[in-house]
């Protein structure tokens, strides 16, 4: 090509040197040839469009730049042009393994800048979607990593699993994803009868489906060899990367808000919390692993004891009113043509609320400046913020490793791009 | 008796004749024989065998971007299971792989890279826009994605936030159907794209 | 969080320390806001993370105060995981000069953030190792989130506009 486009000349201007001198300084003036290579956006493993620069020595990664935005959506934006109630739809498709999570927390803020109370019967339904939600997440997670890791067969067990969720969360909302369940004051409705029944069987089964991959992989050498001790990263880093969740809970570090800061009447539920100790990529699946029994143990609690009431706010003002009151109320018929055309107004404001997702701390920033359309939508997805953590994780691992990291650090692409 | 010569025209019935019996003697060679083939208008069993073998034997690329990809890995999950039409064969390479399904919203970042990934894939290939996203803008009509149809062409558009996988079945199944009925189904005659092929130097262009 | 009574006595001792630093201290709905100065930044929160345990930033991100002046708003939320306390600490810049100082080198969790708040507002952080656009392409131009940045899109094709509309299709 005559004219050199900026990026070649760009890229004509990256050297490697100083990182060559500093591992030859490192090795006592052995110098080396350090080759960058990139993996992705489209590439089999990742997951999701993830892009890398990574800097081999040989196999070795000596340096990790990720490159992002190939899935940016602009979500955070068009939330600005929506009612409050049409950006849950918008902010679901976020992180879109865990898309009641975003609901969750997006409908939780709002609802404390309304100082709005939900219902108990809301909450506990919350809670069973929520961890439904969580095991779906974990479920997809080990079925793609252990892909990654080759135990292909993998992929097809866990997803008979998901399948089985996904036919609960259309039961009780009619939609396999997305579902638009959660609504500010409470959920959209309440669950149908013989939902609960359906979930009983699926909590019965689901710990010894759970057995039956933990007698899969957990003994397999080649799992062992690929994870135990591999790229391991200590607290304080962790700490310091902004890191929670899963990954600082292999770490060591008990931090989990479902139980630091309840929300949502978790505080109703006894559970425990997965710690691992070397924080190695074998600990991180063990964790995740973990979580998914702890999640059936809240949900049959929360199934138990799930009270009788309403399953969304009394508040007119903030939720729809119950449709035969349409025929008879004339302030219902009001309330829902103001709630419908324009949405409830919220006070101004600006709230942060952070609840904990399958990834780690996911929170919402929302600024509205008494309209009835939020004025700021900031989400804080756990996946961005634990990508930071990928390049000193890897720093002297193979590139298999690598791949293996990725797979166990768990990023949606959807929630970091946004 | 006199001979008479009449001029034959092309395209009449005795003309078709005349070429059948140069066929059939095997007198035809390379040009000729080649613009025989073009314009059969009859599709003959070889193409229709050709046709159902493509149609049966489709490899998918991996192409997942966002929510639309786990529906994709739904329909290969076990149960709306993708390997008993025989399309379990997902090939990472875009070299391999006849059937780009775009699964997800493709962002302005993005647009560039599918379109590459797409240029990459070897004739005959074909494109499904999955989900709201990538067909149109979808739920997110705004500065930060592109519409599939813009940059590339799409022979099949699966509409739904995420669709179910038997909507992608669907529609996968309907592309099999395009595929196997019409051996002649090149974008390039639906998208008026004639002149877009890959010449090699020195060679006819590839039909139409 | 800490109550009323605890944000004031934290806004204080940080105007004792950092005399010109606090602007103005917020309290809504239980959760404890200080505004500070942008030049102030790396200080308060390497104070609130020594004398007040708040360790952990959780989040850095912008807002678009438009209409108002300053206009463009950067909020960093703190975490005390040992006493479960968030508080938040926000500064504002105008749009003339949106220039603050990184506190990448003290928080390496702001790296990927503050690339993400100059993508989206045009912030430029002053200090930070790597400052480029992190989500949109690397030449665009423009920064989305502004409130007067158009939401862009594709016009919806109804029968009236089919014929008009560019790019579609044919």
């Amino acid at each position: 090509m005559s004219t050199r486009s900026r990026y070649r000349a760009r890229e004509e201007s990256i050297t490697l040197s100083p990182l060559e001198e500093q591992i030859a300084a490192q090795r006592g003036g052995e110098t080396t040839e350090l080759l960058t290579l990139n993996i992705g956006p489209h590439h089999p493993a990742t997951h999701g469009v993830l892009r890398l620069l990574v800097t081999l020595e040989g196999e070795i990664v000596r340096e990790l730049k990720p490159i992002i935005g190939y899935v940016h959506t602009g979500i955070e934006k068009t939330a600005e042009q929506k009612a409050y109630w049409k950006v849950i739809p918008v902010v679901e498709r976020m992180d879109y393994l865990s898309y009641y999570f975003n609901a969750m927390v997006f409908c939780g803020a709002v609802e404390t800048l309304l100082e709005c109370e939900v219902p108990k019967r809301a909450q506990y339904l919350r809670v069973i979607h929520l961890e439904l939600n969580r095991i779906m997440s974990h479920l997809v997670w080990l079925g793609t990593s252990a892909l990654d890791l080759g135990a292909i067969s993998m992929f097809w067990y866990c997803f008979r699993e998901r399948e089985t969720i996904l036919d609960l969360f259309e039961f009780s909302s009619g939609q396999r994803m997305h579902t638009r369940y959660f609504q500010v004051g409470g959920v959209i409705e309440d669950i149908p009868r013989g939902f609960e029944a359906k979930l009983r069987e699926f909590i019965a089964i689901m710990p010894g489906r759970a057995d039956q991959y933990a007698d899969l992989l957990q003994r397999n050498e080649i799992l062992l060899q690929r994870l135990r001790g591999v790229c391991p990263l200590d607290e304080e880093t962790l700490l310091g990367l902004g890191v929670t969740g899963p990954l600082l809970r292999a770490a060591g570090n008990p931090w989990d808000l479902r139980k630091a800061a309840p929300y949502s009447s978790y505080e109703d539920f006894e559970f425990r919390i997965p710690v691992g100790t070397v924080g190695d990529n074998y600990d991180r699946f063990a964790v995740r692993l973990a979580e998914i029994y702890e999640s059936v143990k809240i949900i049959e609690q929360a199934l138990d004891g799930l009270p009788e009431g309403p399953y969304i706010t009394e508040d007119r003002k903030v939720a729809l009113p119950p449709r035969h009151e349409l025929a008879t109320s004339m302030e219902a018929l009001i309330h829902h043509f103001k709630l419908v055309t324009e949405g409830f107004r919220v006070p101004p404001g600006e709230i942060y609320y952070a609840i904990e997702s399958p990834r780690g701390e996911l929170g919402c920033f929302v600024r509205s400046d008494g309209s009835s359309k939020p004025a700021r939508v900031h989400m804080r997805d756990p996946s961005f913020v634990n990508l930071q953590a990928t390049a000193p994780m890897v720093r002297g691992a193979y590139i298999a490793d690598l791949i293996a990291t990725l797979a166990m650090l768990d990023p949606i692409l959807g929630g970091i791009d946004r | 008796m006199a001979l008479t010569r009449e001029p034959i025209e092309p395209g009449s019935f005795r003309a078709r004749q005349l070429l059948a019996r140069d066929l059939l003697r095997g007198d035809f060679e390379g040009l000729e024989l080649e613009r025989h083939v073009e314009q059969s208008i009859l599709t003959t069993t070889l193409d229709r065998a050709v046709a159902w073998g493509r149609s049966n034997a489709i490899f998918p690329a991996t192409f997942g971007l966002a929510c639309c990809a786990i529906e994709m890995m739904s329909v290969v999950a076990a149960r709306v299971d993708i390997a008993r039409f025989g399309f379990e064969a997902f090939r990472a390479s875009p070299r391999q792989a006849d059937l780009l399904i775009l699964s997800g919203r493709v962002s302005i970042k993005m647009a560039p890279v599918v379109r590459r990934i797409y240029d990459q894939m070897l004739e005959p290939k074909w494109a499904i826009a999955m989900g709201a996203c990538s067909s149109s803008m979808g739920v997110f009509n705004n500065y930060a994605i592109v519409p599939a149809d813009k940059f590339m062409p799409i022979d099949v558009h699966v509409p739904g936030c995420p669709p179910r996988p038997e909507a992608l079945m669907h529609g996968i199944l309907k592309l099999r159907k395009m595929i196997q009925d019409d051996p002649e189904m090149g974008w390039r005659q639906r998208y008026d794209a004639q002149g877009t092929e890959e010449v090699l130097q020195g060679s006819e262009p590839a039909g139409a | 969080m800490p109550d009323q009574v605890g944000l004031e006595l934290i806004a204080g001792q940080l105007a004792t320390q950092i005399p010109g630093a606090v602007r103005q201290t917020t309290f809504f709905r239980n959760r404890a806001t200080v505004e500070i100065a942008p030049a102030a930044v790396r200080g308060v929160l390497a104070q609130l993370r020594d004398e007040h345990g708040y360790r952990a930033l959780m989040s850095v991100h912008g807002v678009d105060y438009y209409p108002e002046e300053p206009r463009l708003g950067v909020h960093y939320e703190l975490l005390d995981m040992a006493r479960v306390d968030r508080l938040t600490v926000k500064l504002r810049v105008p749009l003339a000069e949106p220039n603050v100082e990184s506190v990448t080198p003290d928080w390496p969790t702001a790296d990927h953030q503050e690339r993400e708040v100059y993508d989206m507002f045009g912030v430029t952080f002053d200090g930070h190792p790597d400052l480029r656009r992190i989500l949109m392409p690397e030449d665009y131009e423009g920064h989305p989130q502004r409130r007067d940045f158009p939401i862009g899109g594709e016009p919806v094709l109804f029968t009236y506009n089919d014929a008009t509309s560019p790019g579609w299709t044919r």
